[in-house]
């Protein structure tokens, strides 16, 4: 619990620091206080976790594994932004203490116990997004950007909350524990106000989370948004919103899963049809990526198919390999976008002739993204199948191996213009941070590839 | 207080669950239908309020005081948000002089 304290007042110290006109000093505290707040969730590891603050919070190991994912990443990310927001405004310190305000409220996300938390952890972490999606008020796709995120965001927080009201009127309680007796007390004679409420959280977590048919706003979103706050939104916030779908499924819905199971495969098959399908037809790298996040999220929903204790598990080590394979794809994309000022796939010919570092941390990403063996991502999508296989369905298997070939395609255009195609080109120039931050992230995608054991067995 | 408790009662529960339903779908279909930035908000607020009432009314018949302080943590956010919703649409308005959101449809793919 001291992570979230340590974030919410490094937040406010950004904000002083901002108005003394300390910017040099922003990112380095920003950087520190992250890591604080890493060691201090860590720390937090193995206790005996009991619901806190009026059994409005848990911070069990699922709380801290996913509050450890979404910390680190915020990190990587942080420490691309070193000359990113300056070139937006001269309110760098704002942009920071929004980031870090809405990993507050991240952190509510990943370890809620009571419905009322999770409503907030929503609020606090959508309402920054929504600011940040925005912050170049000149540019017209960012505005657009801003203004879909908020109307969808809005719209399916009514959804939420009418199906939390829902729940509450059938069991009685907000809280995940009293709701999980209230249905096994009598599992037949649920209330059908019960049902409709889980229907409607389901959307509006879908929503959140962008997955298909939900996604509509997901890659508008993504592609006017800055680079660095769509990396922030597509590997941290999804990451904290699936948390948050698993931890409510797990807790309180598992004994009536005849109902929300269906619900969930058509939610899948269509995220990894829509979402792959359609990235095939992108000429942008940046809007490839986004609608290759939606098919990603269809492939984390096989996690809900067979709950049992190893769901939690896979979910985690998918997140973890698909946040930091991103993060090296949009490092790249920001390199590319400042200085070319163009992110097609053409614009990629020929950059591992002049910069095999960033073409060879890019092609260990992409690899990772497609689930290629040796890498991260393929551990994340083996552990997936294996939790569809658990609970036999079979056809649904065979239907997203064929849809990770199609990801194969569209993931290998990149790689293939790196190194097959020729053309002339300047050398890009790679800051030492974001030397340390791609070399970081391959060098942690392989190493989870390698030894899975590190984090498969961990929560 | 038992007064106010008991005139809620009056009504039977169904009929509270009817009313913001059908309020929440004005407001749903509101949303999807309308192509104007400031009405959508009005739209999702004709949401919260349907949940809001609802919230109430179940609280009162069951007891339970925990379904009022929801609705208070419902107003707070929910004015949060239109503050953050007023400000974006300032600033699409200072950039196009408009508020209609068909004009937004320069992302596609």
């Amino acid at each position: 619990m001291s992570a979230l304290i340590t974030i919410t007042v490094l937040a406010l110290i950004l904000l002083y620091l901002g108005l003394f006109k300390a910017s040099k000093a922003l990112l380095p505290v920003a950087l520190i206080g992250l890591v604080v707040a890493l060691v201090l969730s860590l720390m937090e590891w193995g206790a005996n976790a009991e619901p806190i603050f009026s059994r409005m919070m848990l911070y069990d190991h699922f709380a801290v594994a996913f509050s450890g994912i979404t910390i680190f990443s915020t990190i990587l990310i942080l420490a691309l932004s070193k000359d990113y927001f300056e070139r937006i405004s001269s309110n760098v310190a704002e942009y920071y203490a929004l980031i870090l305000f809405s990993l507050a409220g991240i952190i509510l996300m990943v370890s809620y116990h009571n419905l009322s938390m999770l409503f907030i952890g929503i609020e606090i972490m959508s309402i920054c997004m929504y600011i940040l999606a925005g912050i170049k008020k000149k540019d017209f796709a960012s505005n657009e950007a801003a203004l879909k995120y908020f109307l969808m965001g809005a719209f399916s927080t009514g959804i939420l909350l009418f199906g939390i009201t829902l729940i509450y009127g059938a069991s009685g309680s907000f809280d995940l524990e009293m709701i999980k007796q209230y249905i096994l007390n009598d599992p037949a004679g649920v209330s059908p106000l019960l049902y409709t409420g889980i229907t409607l959280l389901i959307i509006a977590l879908a929503f959140k989370v962008g997955a298909a048919p939900f996604h509509f706003w997901a890659p508008d979103v993504y592609e006017g948004s800055p680079s660095l706050i769509t990396a922030y939104m597509s590997t941290v916030v999804k990451t904290a919103g699936f948390a948050a779908f698993l931890r409510l499924i797990m807790f309180s819905f598992a004994p009536i899963q005849d109902f929300w199971v269906p619900i969930i495969i058509t939610l899948a098959v269509l995220s990894l049809l829509i979402g792959n399908v359609t990235a095939v037809y992108q000429q942008h790298f940046k809007r490839m990526l986004a609608y290759s996040s939606i098919s990603h999220v269809g492939y984390m929903l096989f996690s809900l198919l067979a709950l049992n204790g190893s769901s939690d598990n896979a979910v985690f080590v998918y997140a973890a390999a698909y946040s930091v394979a991103s993060i090296i794809a949009f490092g790249v994309l920001i390199l590319m976008q400042k200085q070319v000022g163009n992110d097609s796939f053409d614009s990629f010919n020929g950059l591992a002739k002049k910069n095999p570092f960033l073409a060879l941390t890019l092609t260990i990403a992409m690899l990772s993204l497609a689930g290629i063996p040796l890498t991260a991502g393929f551990i994340g999508k083996f552990m997936m199948f294996s939790r569809a296989l658990a609970s036999y369905h079979v056809v649904l298997v065979v239907f997203a191996v064929l849809n990770a070939i199609v990801g194969i395609f569209y993931y290998f255009r990149v790689i293939v213009a790196m190194y097959f195609k020729q053309e002339d080109r300047k050398e890009l120039s790679v800051p030492v941070f974001f030397k340390f931050v791609l070399g970081l992230s391959a060098l942690v995608t392989i190493v989870l590839g390698v030894y899975p054991d590190f984090i498969a067995g961990l929560i | 207080m038992e007064t106010i408790t008991q005139s809620i009662q009056g009504v039977p529960l169904n009929h509270y669950i009817l009313l913001s339903s059908i309020i929440f779908t004005i407001g749903t279909i509101g949303v999807l239908i309308r192509r104007n930035a400031i009405i959508i908000l009005m739209s999702v607020e004709l949401m919260l309020n349907a949940v809001n009432l609802l919230l109430a009314a179940f609280s009162v018949y069951r007891g339970d005081a925990s379904g009022q302080v929801f609705v208070f943590f419902i107003m707070a956010l929910a004015a949060a948000e239109v503050a953050i919703g007023l400000a974006i649409l300032t600033m699409i308005y200072r950039n196009t002089n408009s508020t209609d959101i068909n004009i937004l449809n320069r992302l596609k793919w």
